[in-house]
This record gives structure tokens, sequence and C-alpha cells, in this order.
């Protein structure tokens, strides 16, 4: 069954909980966010998308399969790490770019691996969730 | 210091590292089941070689230590490895070799095609976190990690005998889980720390050692259950019998081992202040496991049942060298490690083969084995009196070793338990033999006559381990020693993980 409330709700809600999370990944290193609830909020509003509509409607808006997030999101907290070793540092030692980037503010390491999270959160989340919608 | 060590601390990265990125190019390679079976292969191998390599790094330079992420010791995350640690990832990495080979001819196309591959280089990054953490929120962590990934490999495929296994081995090890969460949350309240190496520190000032003791309890408990000794044991044959081969085998080998060597590293390095107490209670339940695991193998009559029961019994010879707390006794349980953990492997990967042959694990059902298929009854024959404890096969030497510290100190009673469950292993292994191979079968039931390469492939290079290890007993035994006595000597360890300090 299909809201018209609801689906002209989401169409204004969606663009803002997906710049919501943007913002929260980049906050999260010194203050409350980060890629786990980043990811969590975008993964919220796919699922608004799916109720509002149907899960293929989501999945069509998505563009990939939320699998494929999993694996990059790994690859991506993976190479942040990797980058100490290749430079002789012990795994994981964060680095940075010694400016601050407008609006980004510090860059580094940890920031990749955040971004790794946020794809995993919401790759995970949507898996799960689109597997339970579609049955 | 620091900077001496990064080269090498690359080694101790790696063994985590490989199967993780494994696991990325499989889970990205999802629709291409070819390039995942190619993956998980390379992968196999190059965890490995990666085990080898920190194996050799450890002999040559003693206790590897790194701190992730530059944080110092007693606040960051640590990754420890010594001679005990590097044994266990080499163990899996054997194992992920094996038992990949073995995957790619037995595996269905279902199982593949969720994900089988990807979760079971999950599994194999847990079980090396376990290995490597120096610090036992960590260690925790790892412990989740390799069982959800033992979960998903549980129920792949969802037929309904696993998912009845799956429920026992479930409810039990969330159970493990959250007792050993409590027991970290206690161990933190009390010594302000969780880095195992500090820790040992702490606890050894402690004023009050019962409380020590009692947490110790906790623990005792916690992997006891993931250990699947006496009396918490019955979720391990309640399951292990339930998913395909491949991922019995992997499980026997090594999901178990993880809950020993967790015991051995609280025992040997955090909880040893009042051994008279704590390691007499191990002995006693190490007896206790070797007898009820034997008698109930002795009792089945379904070759994977059996040889799950089979595990709970050799489960209690390793605790049996902890308990006695003694170098040579632990060095005797290190050598019986290595060689359980491929002997039992060998034989999951047999009961394979032999329910490939003639379509079932009835052992009543099954037999004419030896004349039909005498190779494979040679590759039975191997783990199987090496597990019995007949020379010249490891087992024995792993046996007479164990025995032999029994005896010198003192132990008689947990020493003759020891041999006698020795000649009811060898009667059940007996059993097998009688009804599998040498009977002649029952009904001329549905067989198929060639076994396919890749299924023997693993089994033989398996065998030839068990047997290599058993005509070349002496390094492995030096080997064993030494990591026994760092095992015995923690000071080495807390040494390596907080430098001078």
């Amino acid at each position: 069954m299909v809201s018209l409330i609801l689906s002209t709700a989401v169409r204004y809600i969606f663009p803002l909980q997906l710049l919501f999370s943007i913002f929260l990944l980049l906050r999260g290193h010194n203050e409350p966010g980060g890629g786990f609830v980043g990811g969590l909020v975008v993964a919220a509003a796919f699922s608004l998308v799916a109720l509002a509509n149907n899960v293929w409607t989501a999945q069509r808006t998505m563009g990939v399969n939320p699998r494929v997030l999993i694996g990059v999101g790994l690859l991506a907290a993976a190479v942040s790490g990797l980058q100490a070793l290749i430079a002789g540092q012990p795994f994981m030692t964060a680095a940075w770019i010694a400016r601050d980037i407008p609006v980004l503010g510090k860059v580094g390491t940890p920031l990749l691996f955040d971004f790794g999270v946020y794809l995993v959160v919401i790759g995970v989340t949507l898996t799960i969730i689109f597997t339970l919608m579609e049955e | 210091m620091m900077q001496v060590n990064t080269v090498m601390n690359i080694w101790i990265v790696l063994p985590i590292l490989i199967p993780l990125l494994t696991a990325v190019g499989a889970v990205l390679a999802w629709n291409w089941r070819r390039v995942q079976r190619v993956l998980s292969v390379i992968g196999s191998a190059a965890l490995l070689g990666a085990g080898l390599k920190l194996l050799l790094t450890v002999w040559t330079d003693g206790i590897l230590a790194l701190q992730i992420g530059s944080w110092p010791a007693p606040f960051g995350i640590t990754l420890a490895a010594d001679l005990f640690s590097a044994i266990m990832v080499v163990l899996a990495g054997l194992l992920a070799v094996t038992v990949t080979l073995y995957s790619l001819a037995s595996m269905d196309m279902e199982r593949e095609s969720f994900g089988y591959y990807p979760i079971l280089h999950i599994l194999l990054m847990g079980v090396c976190g376990a290995f490597l953490s120096g610090d036992i929120f960590n260690l925790y962590v790892w412990f989740e990690v390799l069982l959800i990934a033992s979960f998903v490999l549980l129920t792949l495929g969802g037929e309904r005998a696993q998912l009845e296994g799956a429920i026992k081995y479930v409810t039990l090890n969330l159970m493990a889980s959250a007792l050993f969460l409590a027991g970290v949350g206690v161990l933190y309240g009390i010594a302000g720390t969780l880095n195992m190496a500090d820790l040992a520190v702490q606890l050894a000032k402690m004023e009050h050692p019962e409380i020590v003791t009692a947490v110790s309890m906790l623990f005792l408990i916690a992997f006891g259950i993931k250990a699947a000794v006496f009396p918490l044991f019955f979720w391990l044959p309640a399951s292990y019998h339930t998913p395909p081969v491949a991922v019995s085998a992997i499980f026997s080998g090594l999901l178990t081992k993880v809950g020993v060597y967790a015991l051995f590293r609280v025992f040997t390095l955090l909880f040893v202040h009042n051994i008279r107490y704590t390691h007499t209670m191990i002995l006693i339940i190490a007896g206790f496991t070797m007898v009820t695991g034997v008698l109930g193998a002795v009792a089945q009559t379904e070759f994977r049942r059996l040889l799950s029961f089979h595990i709970v019994s050799q489960i209690g010879y390793l605790l049996m060298g902890l308990g006695l707390y003694h170098p040579a006794a632990m060095a005797a349980a290190v050598f019986f490690m290595v060689h359980v953990v491929l002997a039992k492997s060998t034989l999951f990967l047999v009961s394979g083969v032999v329910h490939w042959l003639q379509g079932t694990y009835d052992l009543k059902k099954l037999g004419g084995l030896y004349a039909s298929a005498p190779g494979l009854a040679l590759l039975f024959l191997i783990p199987a009196l090496s597990l019995a404890g007949i020379p010249p096969l490891p087992g024995f030497f792993a046996k007479l070793a164990l025995v032999g510290a029994g005896l010198q100190l003192g132990q008689y009673v947990i020493s003759a338990v020891a041999l006698a469950v020795s000649i009811l292993t060898l009667f059940s292994m007996i059993k097998i033999w009688n009804e599998a191979f040498w009977k002649p079968q029952p009904l001329a039931a549905t067989c198929a006559s060639a076994q396919p390469v890749l299924l023997i492939i693993p089994i033989v290079l398996l065998a030839l381990v068990i047997l290599g290890i058993g005509f070349f007993a002496g390094p492995l035994f030096t080997l064993a020693a030494r990591a026994a006595e760092q095992l015995s000597d923690p000071a080495g360890y807390i040494q390596a993980v907080l430098g001078g300090a």
C-alpha cells in the first residue's frame, strides 16, 4: 500500500537525510557522529523510500547492490591501515594531510577508515532490510 | 625498539589482513564464483606462507609485539605473537589451504553463490586474530568475529538438521560469550587494564588473590564451553556433523582449539597465583573430558558424530598438559595440538570421501571400502592410528610425552586415565575400520566409483604432514619445548609487549 502523504514527504526528507549523514560522517572524528551513525542514517533514508514506495524503487534509487558497498567499505578500511605499513610504521598508524582542507577539516587515513565503516554499515543494513522486504 | 620491530611487524598483521582482503575480494566478486574460488585458494596459500614466515621470525627474533596505530602498550590495541601463537597460525593456514581445495570439489553451487568463500575467510581472520591478540577485550572481539562467521557457515544451506544443530551451537556459544564478557568486565574493574601483559603485572600485585581466582573460574567456564570440555561439551556432537564436510573439518580443526588456546593463554599468563586450586580443577576437568568424550564416541554409529565425540576426548589431553603446568607437559600439549588438529581434520575429510563413495555416514550401512578403495583405507589409517597413539605416528610421541610428564610429576591417576582412554580411542577407530572398510557392504547401494582428485589431494597432503611429523618428531619437539618455555615464563611475553617498563 502506497501512502501519498508519506511518499511526498519522503521526497523532501530523503536528500536532507543524506546530507545529514555526510555531516555526521565528517564531524565524527572528535565530536559525536562518525561513520557508523552516518551509515545508519543513510540506511534509514533508503528504508524510508522502500516503505513509502516499494523495495524496487529503493534499490533503483540506490543504483548499486548494497553488497558491493560492504566490499568497497571493507577495502577502504583495510587500505587506510595499509598506508602505515607502506610508510614503515605499525599497522593503522594515522597519517594526516598537514593543512586543513576547507569544509572537510582535518583529512587523513582515519577519515578513510570512517568512510569504510560508513559504507559497510549502509551495505549490511540495507542488505538485511531489502532481503527481508523482498520476501 | 619501535623502529627495529616495524619491518618484522608486518608479519604479525598479515595473518589477519590476508583473510580480510581475500574476503573483500570474494565479496566484490560475488557473482563470479570462479573468481571467488581462485581468490580463495590464493588467499589460503598466502595465509599459510605468512604463518610460516611469522613462525620463522618468532623463532629467530623472539616474541613479537605490535602496537596497532602506534598507541603505546597498556592503552592501545596490542598484537603479540609467541611461538605458540605462531604455531597455531601456521596450523590455521594449513587447514585453510586443504579445506579450500576440498571445498572446490565438494561445495555445492548454492552455498558457493551465497557467500561460502567470503565467510570462510572471515572465519580464518577471526581465528588468526584470536591467536595473535595481546589484549583480552580484543580476544573477545575476535571470538565474536569467528563465532558469527561460524554461525553462518553452520546454517548456510538451511537444511533441517543444520538448523537443529545450529540452535544448540548458537545458544551455548552466546552464553559463553556473555560469561567471557562478564569476566573481562570484572577483570577490568579490579585491575584497570585490558592488555594481557599489563594484566599479568597488575594481577600479580593484587591484594586479594581470591577475587582473581573467582574471575578465573568465569574464564574457565566461558572458554570451557568454547573448547567443549566436560560437562559443557554437548553442543559439539549435536552440531558438528550437520554442515558440509569441509565446514566440519575446519570447525573440528580450529574452533575448539581457539578455546583451548585461550585457556592456555590466560592460565599461563594471567591466572597463575593459585595453581594448586585452578590447575587442579583443570586437571580434573581434563580427565572427565577424555573419558566422557571417548565413551560417547564408542557408542556412536554415525561416522561424523563418532569423530565429533573424539574431538571432545582429545581436548581432554590438551587440557591435561595445561593442568599439569610444567614445561615438559605443556610442550607435550603443544605437540599434541599440532597432531590432533591435523589428524582430526584429515579424518573428517576422509568421512566426506566415504560419503561421496557410498552416500551415507551411517557405519551400519557402509562397508567394503578396503576392497573398493584401498588408497582411501590407507589414508584413513594414518590419522586414525595416529590418534590412537600407535608408533611411529606423531600421536604416539605426543601421548608418550604427556603421560611421561604426568608420571614424572606424580599425577598417576590422570596418567592412567590418559592411557586407558587411549585404548578406547583405538577401539573406536577400529570400529570405524571394521564397519566402513573391512566388512562387506550390506546393500550394494548406489556408489560412485571414481574419487575426484581434488577431494583426495588435501587428504594426501595432510596425511603426508602427519607422517612427516611422525618420522621427524625431533625438530617439532624442540619447537614445542621452546613454545612451552615461553608459556611457562610470562616475563618474556610481558617484556615484549610492555617494553622495558
